[in-house]
């Protein structure tokens, strides 16, 4: 296809695309709401471009055979959705343990449990962080409309391999199902597609164990149990904490180079809205409003949830007079919010729908306005 | 001459975890040699395991090995074969690992009939985690969790696989390697999803908690309950109570398997993509040139 091409996609069918564009060329999934189309599209796809699509018995298996096809060169990722992003942990936690790239995507829906299938929710953003057992840093990625998703997408693939690391990218249904026209973007509006020998090369230093997959002729071994820099399993507790240690470091230290953000109208605002995924539309909305009224209000919205952006949203709160954080969960983003603040006296305000509508602009204004009249 | 096993195994791993007198090494070097006598090359072999006392096999191995969640190997596996089609995998797991936490799996890799040898070693027990009754604990033995006896029928793991689709499934015990070397051979060179059952022994956790406390004694236990497939099938309902059949209980070569078939569908989709591509090109040709089709009178943009 031409780099210019115009296209008219929902968010699910987007990152079917854009992960091929990416080079992936191994999936494996199973079958659930809200995110099917992604696995419909890619087993159409994937055999046209070279690639393999797997339907397994289940989200265990699916995300098991991710990593054993990632250890085995492929650009491997595969897609859920709230229970299935459940039942994936273990495996996730394997991937981490021994760094091995993948992209996994959670097309968020309402929970516990089975939930409201297939309402929208972005109630799995503090799973993507720690819903596998153990120490560990976490690269999650939230867009908010199908082009950015796009980009994201890419994005994910090229973080997988640049640290070693499983990377999740984590939408709603709004946007899953959300379909627009965009243009496709240029090589040059997306960051870099390279192979796994180009990443060996460049960032040999993300992987404790040795770097190599399969069949290279290193006869390298894999473990999920802590090991050494030779990958053999290791209970002695300097060599285990130097694993741990590494685990977190190599993506913490890098957070300003993993950190996107969207602001808007933040420069002179006394009230921040701050917010992540498919909210920010109504919330762009909701500045908009509030600012024909006369109030000062300000957007940032997060694109890079984890690891998360803790200076930048200190650094905002400090600047601002009051914080709403508008999402479809009880608080999730509020709390690293008033983590990062580290201040007791900030005014932070949630705007919290969970009944599986989505956030309308309207509560959002009248949040404003009623934090306005208090400031 | 004695088989030489230095090249195989990463003798700086040495010693390994097993109890003194246990199976599982028996198994691991049946294993080696059947690689050994098909001429496998070790970088074209994926050795992958899940956690449990058998699963530790491949870390002592020297070639590319995979030890993987508890249970999930075969999903492991079938990823890496997928990846690497052209590659051999080898999946060595244990009674819990496989037929419990792992049964999902194992029915579903016998369905597909993927080309993967599954070596499970069956001491009845969950060894590992201090002798928990398995899936194929038999009944009335005692375990950890099975103090006034164990009252879960049991699988019986060949049949299982067999029911389930695989194409290659027999069974041995460690009191004859030679034979095991055998069937396992024969599961690495069938084409297709091969289950090799080896009876083995845990006298630290099944045999301690019932009366079979002393290794030798103990395979020698197991041996005696072995009867060969022509004897087994001589016999009565009642005779077979606690014996089992050895050999390859279940053979067949006319059942697709699942990666060439894959590899098939792949390239029909692209024949298919080709193909449409072919026809946009000679519709394209077949359009009258610009200047021709303006010469009847004014085209509409």
């Amino acid at each position: 296809m031409t780099t210019r091409d115009r296209v008219f996609w929902a968010g699910n069918e987007t990152i079917a695309e854009a992960a091929l564009r990416a080079g992936c060329n191994f999936y494996a999934g199973y079958p659930i709401t809200p995110s099917s189309e992604i696995a419909a599209l890619l087993s159409l796809r994937l055999p046209q471009t070279g690639g393999v699509f797997l339907q397994m018995e289940d989200e265990i298996a699916a995300m098991g055979a991710v990593v054993g096809a990632s250890l085995g060169g492929a650009k491997a990722m595969t897609a859920t959705s709230g229970p299935g992003f459940s039942l994936k942990q273990e495996n996730i936690g394997y991937a981490i343990m021994t760094e091995t790239p993948c992209v996994i995507i959670d097309v968020q829906r309402g929970g516990p449990s089975t939930g409201t299938p297939t309402a929208p929710a972005q109630a799995d953003i503090m799973q993507a962080r720690w819903g596998t057992h153990g120490d560990h840093s976490m690269i999650a990625l939230t867009p908010g409309y199908p082009l950015e998703v796009y980009r994201e997408t890419v994005r994910a693939f090229h973080l997988a391999e640049r640290f070693r690391t499983p990377v999740m990218l984590l939408i709603d249904e709004i946007i899953g199902h959300t379909t627009e026209s965009f243009e496709i973007p240029r090589d040059n509006e997306l960051d870099p597609i390279h192979p796994r020998s180009w990443y060996e090369n460049q960032f040999k230093e993300n992987s404790f164990r040795p770097f190599h997959d399969f069949y290279q002729g290193h006869h390298i071994h894999i473990t999920g149990l802590s090991h050494t820099e030779q990958g053999f399993g290791t209970t002695v507790p300097e060599t285990v904490q130097r694993g741990i240690e590494h685990l977190v470091n190599k993506i913490e230290l890098k957070q300003s180079e993993i950190e996107r953000n969207d602001s808007y109208l933040l420069d002179d605002a006394d009230i921040a809205i701050i917010t992540w995924g498919s909210p920010g539309r109504a919330s762009k909305v909701a500045v908009d409003l509030a600012r024909q009224e006369g109030i000062k209000a300000g957007l940032m919205r997060v694109i890079t949830f984890w690891p998360f952006p803790t200076t930048t949203v200190r650094d905002l709160v400090d600047r601002v007079r009051a914080v709403i954080v508008p999402e479809m969960n009880m608080g999730m983003l509020r709390g690293e919010v008033e983590r990062s603040a580290m201040r007791r006296d900030v005014r932070l305000h949630g705007v919290n729908c969970v009944g599986g509508a989505p956030i309308d602009p309207q509560q959002v204004l009248e949040k404003i306005r009623e934090v306005h009249r208090g400031l | 001459m004695a088989f030489n096993y230095a090249t195989w195994l990463r003798q700086d791993l040495m010693p390994h975890i097993w109890c003194p007198g246990c199976g599982i090494g028996i198994v691991l070097k049946s294993a080696i040699r059947a690689m050994e006598s098909l001429g496998w090359n070790q970088d074209a072999t994926g050795f992958v395991s899940g956690i449990g006392c058998t699963s530790r096999a491949p870390g002592y191995v020297n070639m590319n090995t995979l030890h993987t969640t508890h249970g999930r190997a075969l999903t492991f596996a079938t990823g890496l074969k997928m990846a690497s089609p052209d590659k051999n995998v080898v999946v060595m797991a244990g009674d819990g690992d496989s037929a419990a936490i792992g049964g999902n799996h194992l029915i579903h890799s016998c369905r597909r009939n993927i080309d993967i040898t599954m070596i499970i070693v069956n001491n009845e027990i969950y060894g590992m985690t201090g002798g928990q009754f398995s899936p194929t604990t038999p009944g009335g033995a005692r375990a950890a969790t099975a103090p006034y006896g164990n009252i879960d029928p049991g699988f019986d793991l060949c049949q299982l696989c067999i029911a389930a689709g695989a194409t290659y499934v027999a069974r041995g015990h460690v009191a004859n390697g030679i034979f095991l070397e055998r069937i396992i051979k024969g599961g690495m060179a069938h084409k297709g999803f091969a289950v090799i059952e080896v009876m083995s022994n845990c006298h630290t956790q099944f045999g301690r908690r019932n009366q079979h406390p002393d290794p030798a004694e103990l395979v020698e236990h197991i041996a005696s309950c072995a009867v060969t497939l022509t004897q087994w099938n001589k016999m009565a309902p009642e005779e077979k109570v606690g014996k089992y059949p050895i050999g390859v209980l279940h053979k067949v070569t006319d059942k697709p398997e699942y990666s060439e078939e894959y590899y098939k569908l792949q390239a029909h989709a692209q024949e298919r993509v080709r193909a449409a591509a072919r026809k946009i090109a000679e519709a394209e040709a077949m359009k009258p040139k610009p200047e021709a089709a303006s010469g009847g009178g004014q085209l509409e943009d």
